[in-house]
């Protein structure tokens, strides 16, 4: 393999490749840097690179495998799946010795002194870590217009978001200057920027990977969960960071399902969806849904249906509730999380003439950028004296109701919620900045599998005026494997379809710098 | 509820210490009550016998043996300070309020 | 007029765990570096999570228990927000609607006997920094902070309202020391920060008027001066009301050197600190089995065993407040009796109050208590006199040492055989006919010179009240 298909290649393959020596993650690593250093000045989705660093990681993973082959098949096989395949990680994951800006002023030099649990444990997987993507400021964001850093633009058009919060990611991935990514999903931030750039993304179910050493927006709602250009290489990358952790009281002790390694996939995959029961909830067709959404959805789940699938249409009542209660609970918890950010241990300071006071006020007033801002006065506010009951009690019941909406839908039976993941395609840059509310609203058919703490997966399923549409399946707590594995029998089914062949834009014809 | 108020809005900002100026407070003031105006009707919503789920995923909480591991080193601890003075960090005089304990 | 005071006590205290309440950093020693006692966690850092320790919590149920009060079913974590320096995350997480341990009660005996002060809540929380504060060479002043304090587990207990004199607020203070001490939760130093006792205070014309505004009194540095300030405290408001003023609601600082409170804070402005449940940490169910066990660990608490010291052993409210208020002196009193359940109480607690305490207190090494016991098992049965006691008490705590081989190889024994005492006697009086003549002559200190005589010619081992009485026949003949 060389070039081209280098870059192109999915994990999975690149692994094949790797075993049987027909490429090197040394190569790979270096063609992946050469189409950054052609295309990041126009695609924006890099903060940092580890040239130096990768490339040694990829020599090393080269020198496993050289032994391992010299030694078998079997000592092949043992080697971690991720040996050698280069990951990119949100700027918001701490790993040791590199910066960590969570794409805010306000952590611009930090150094992080330590590596966040998902780090460590995909440099102990052997990953090739080529750097950190770019985010909205504290993953607060639907556009990654919110960066204190720069505009990553979308790989499909340039001139349109990549959504957010973890637009780098997604972006590096679609424009094949990663195959796999990390992101983190609070109230959709994995799953809508998949949908926007046409790749999968999941958010796993709530503890289901480590918080530990992530910087953290909202801790009840925050999950880290990869992005990647196949079900199958998504599941390979949750496999490698999910698990138990003793640094996180939150993170699950239920064993990780050993499935996904070993996804279906083909006509095995396909014909996995005979019986299966989906659940259609009709509140996610929302007011302001675009026409062409509606179509690719509709036509996902009609597949699914011609192949067996069981679709019923159900009601989740409490949806109407749901990106009200998001925006109270989401920014009250973040409120306290940023608060931490004063100037005093790290991070950009800035005295404010005389005490302390105002060199609180002014780091903070400064170092924030005004989404950020924005969400730290509605938090403080819903937790102040005289309103936490009227607001951030009251979220926290009606999120009590949310949950049991979707316990109503397993418990009858159902496998999996079919849902749209964003109710449009890519906007243009500016779209939705003079208005918050019209912003939030990208979220609503995502919010509320965080507020009920479920997994889900957004999978490409057609596109809509040229752009990427995603479908979204949310699933019972801990059935990412099931989830994935559906995705494959719908990237099956799909295999063929004339949308499959459309690909992003060629950013290398577009030129542009080095990031 | 009724409309936040300028004063609020200085209120809470203060509580938030965020520094913000006369422009960007009052550009704060209307956006915070044009998204409140997108709470309301969570009052409407009968909660009257429903508990409030401050996490819906809910662990057993592991509890740490009390048993020490290294600390970082001096040097790493403080990599990122802005201001040091020997092995402490360094800031600006407390001249003002709210210590507790 | 008379004044009647309210006083209310709060007092923070730091576990005796290995390491910090959220994260595995150790607790700071004297003499260690600055910040060199710091993670990610107790620093604060961009992504850093808590984790329980689970000894601190064992510890506070066990205090719970020990001051009957109740566990929570479950029990959460609160933040509570506000911002200082000395405060890396901006928030402490501690607990606000479900402490893990609520409603117990304290007995507390002070000169006007014995009173009982109701325990509102107990609760789990962490410190902050330290701050000390400099001035540069550049005239400008400014904080410096050593983070290893941060997060070192910290135990809240708050009374309720139920103190009437700044005595008993001392005495609260030393009795729920000497608890945390004996159940081993906490060693409570208040002279070097472990222990922080802050008091409200205010006063009120009659035992049945409404509470009067109060002050928060701080920087008490010794139980002295908890009684001492309080004592000034209601002393100031006393001579503020009367002389037509008001009281400020307000926080008072101790001054040690002038013996007076001055005002630290004028009136709060209404912290809002905005408390919510700690979503980094999930709820703890405290298992039955779990706090079960926790509760039978419990050691005899002090109150109880004062109790049973004068009840049932006898001893004097005196000796038994003494014993018990030295948990190392009722250690060794009540191994001594597990050692030998015959010894006497009286004879055992004496020795204990005495001779043990005073070597303990010049830094001697713990005697053997089986071996002490022999010794005091020895004396109390006459076995050995008192001076022979205390000489081998002496040896003992030099290390391994057999009492009752020691009193049989040397010839310790005490001879109280009535007839080797009367030659002894005998004889005595034969080598001295002045001491006959001295008390034919009406000189009663006679007889304490021939006892004194025959006890040299023992080397002690005479049983100096025996010998007496024969004397007093042989010179009466
Ligand atoms: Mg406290
Ligand atoms: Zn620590």
């Amino acid at each position: 393999m060389s070039g081209e298909s280098l870059r192109r290649a999915t994990a999975a393959e690149l692994r094949a490749a790797f075993q049987s020596g027909a490429a090197t993650s040394r190569a790979v690593t270096d063609e992946l840097f050469a189409a950054i250093e052609r295309e990041d000045g126009v695609l924006g989705a890099w903060l940092h690179l580890r040239h130096e660093e990768a490339r040694a990681e990829a020599d090393r993973a080269d020198a496993r495998y050289a032994t391992a082959r010299a030694a078998g098949t079997a000592a092949l096989n043992e080697l971690p799946p991720l040996l050698g395949v280069p990951v990119a990680l949100k700027d918001l994951v701490n790993l040791t010795g590199t910066p960590t800006t969570a794409g805010s002023r306000i952590l611009e030099g930090y150094i992080s002194p330590y590596d966040a649990t998902i780090a460590a444990r995909l440099k102990e997987a052997g990953a090739v870590i080529l750097g950190k993507t770019n985010m909205d400021e504290f993953a607060m964001g639907s556009s990654t217009e919110f960066s204190a850093y720069k505009k990553t633009v979308n790989p499909w058009a340039t001139d349109r978001v990549p959504g957010g919060s973890s637009g780098g990611s997604s972006a590096a991935v679609a424009a094949f200057h990663a195959p796999l990514s990390i992101g983190t999903d609070t109230g959709g931030s994995i799953r809508q920027p998949a949908s926007l750039t046409g790749i999968v993304g999941m958010k796993p179910t709530y503890g289901r990977v480590s918080r530990y050493g992530i910087v953290a927006f909202a801790s009840s709602l925050d999950q880290v969960g990869p992005f990647a250009r196949t079900a199958q290489d998504a599941a390979l990358l949750l496999h490698a960071i999910a698990g138990a952790d003793a640094h996180d009281a939150t993170s699950s002790r239920s064993p990780i399902d050993a499935a996904l390694l070993n996804l279906p996939s083909g006509d095995a995959a396909a014909s996995a969806i005979r019986g299966k029961r989906f659940a259609l909830p009709k509140e996610y067709f929302v007011a302001g849904m675009e026409a062409g959404v509606e179509r690719a959805v509709r036509d996902a789940v009609a597949a699914l249906e011609a192949a067996g699938g069981i679709v019923e249409e159900v009601s989740l009542p409490t949806t109407e509730h749901a990106l009200a209660t998001y925006y109270i609970v989401a920014p009250a918890e973040a409120s306290a999380n940023l608060a931490r950010y004063d100037g005093i241990r790290y991070g950009a300071s800035k005295h404010g003439g005389g005490d302390l006071l105002n060199g609180y006020l002014e780091t903070r007033g400064r170092g924030f950028g005004p989404e950020v801002r924005r969400r730290i006065m509605l938090g403080t506010y819903a937790l102040s004296a005289g309103y936490y009951d009227a607001y951030y009690v009251k979220a926290q019941k009606v999120r009590t109701l949310i949950a049991r909406d979707f316990d109503r839908i397993w418990a009858a039976g159902f496998d999996a919620i079919v849902a749209p993941t964003s109710p449009q395609v890519a906007w243009k840059f500016g779209a939705k900045m003079s208005d918050p509310v019209s912003m939030y609203l990208a979220d609503a058919c995502t919010l509320p599998a965080n507020m009920a703490g479920l997994p889900g997966v957004s999978i490409p399923c057609g596109l809509s005026e040229n752009l990427p549409v995603g479908l979204q399946l949310i699933g019972k707590p801990w059935s990412e494997a099931e989830l994935l594995s559906i995705s494959a029998g719908y990237e099956a089914l799909t295999a063929t379809a004339a949308w499959r062949a459309v690909a992003p834009h060629d950013l290398a014809k577009l030129g542009g710098g080095a990031a | 509820m009724s409309d936040l108020t300028r004063a609020e809005v200085e209120r809470v900002a203060a509580l938030a210490r965020l520094g913000l100026t006369s422009d960007e407070l009052g550009k704060l003031q209307g956006d915070l009550n044009l998204i409140l105006e997108q709470w309301a009707h969570l009052a409407d919503v009968d909660t009257s016998s429903v508990p409030p789920s401050a996490q819906t995923i809910v662990q057993a909480m592991p509890l740490r043996e009390d048993t020490a591991e290294p600390s970082l080193a001096v040097d790493d601890a403080l990599q990122n300070a802005p201001a040091r003075s020997g092995d402490f960090v360094r800031v600006q005089a407390i001249l003002s309020e709210e210590a507790d304990g | 007029m008379t004044w009647h005071a309210v006083i209310g006590i709060e007092v923070h205290v730091q576990l005796r765990t290995v390491t910090k309440m959220f994260c595995p950093c150790a607790i700071p020693a004297e003499g260690d570096l600055p910040n060199s006692k710091t993670c990610p966690t107790c620093l604060g850092l961009p992504g850093a999570l808590p984790v329980p320790n689970k000894a601190a919590i064992e510890k506070v149920l066990a205090v719970g228990a020990a001051i009957g009060a109740a566990a929570p079913a479950t029990t959460i974590w609160d933040r509570k927000n506000y911002f200082y320096p000395d405060l890396p995350k901006g928030y402490q997480i501690s607990q606000l609607d479900f402490p893990l341990a609520e409603h117990g009660t304290i007995e507390v005996t002070t000169s006007a006997g014995t009173s009982r002060v109701r325990i509102r809540r107990a609760h789990l929380e962490e410190d902050t920094a330290r701050l000390r504060h400099e001035k540069g060479s550049d005239g400008k002043r400014s904080s410096l902070i050593d983070y290893n304090r941060s997060g070192v587990a910290l135990l809240e207990i708050v009374t309720e309202p139920d103190i009437r004199d700044a005595e008993t607020a001392r005495r609260y203070a030393e009795e729920l020391r000497l608890l945390l001490r004996t159940i081993g939760a906490a060693d409570a130093e208040m002279e070097n920060g472990q222990m922080r006792v802050e008091a409200n205070v205010s006063i009120r014309p009659s035992e049945d008027a409404p509470f009067g505004t109060r002050t928060e009194v701080k920087n008490m540095n010794s139980f002295r001066s908890v009684e001492k300030a309080i004592a000034f405290e209601i002393a100031r408001q006393a001579e503020v009301l009367e002389s037509g003023g008001t009281i400020t609601q307000e926080t008072r600082g101790w001054d040690e050197s002038s013996e007076t409170t001055y005002t630290m804070r004028a009136k709060e402005n209404s912290h809002d600190y905005r408390y919510f449940p700690e979503p980094d940490l999930p709820p703890l169910a405290i298992d039955p089995a779990w706090l079960a066990g926790i509760v039978a660990s419990i050691p005899e608490i002090p109150s109880a065993r004062r109790a049973r010291y004068v009840e049932q052993l006898a001893l004097s409210e005196y000796d038994a407040a003494v014993l018990v208020g030295e948990p190392r002196a009722a250690a060794l009193f009540e191994a001594s009796r597990a050692a030998d359940a015959t010894i006497d109480a009286k004879t055992l607690a004496n020795w204990v109050t005495g001779e043990y305490l005073r070597a303990a207190n010049e830094g001697a090494a713990e005697p053997d208590p089986v071996q002490f016991a022999a010794l005091i098992g020895a004396v109390s049965r006459k076995e050995i006199n008192g001076t022979t006691g205390k000489e081998l008490f002496a040896e003992l705590l030099g290390g391994s040492f057999d009492v009752r081989a020691a009193i049989a190889e040397r010839g310790l024994g005490q001879i109280s055989d009535d007839g080797a005492l009367k030659k002894l006697a005998s004889e005595v009086l034969a080598a001295n006919p002045q001491a006959l003549a001295d008390w034919k002559a009406g000189k009663q200190q006679a007889m304490g010179f021939l006892v004194g005589q025959a006890m040299k010619a023992s080397k002690g081992r005479g049983d100096a009240a025996q010998l007496g009485t024969l004397f007093k026949v042989l010179l009466d003949a």
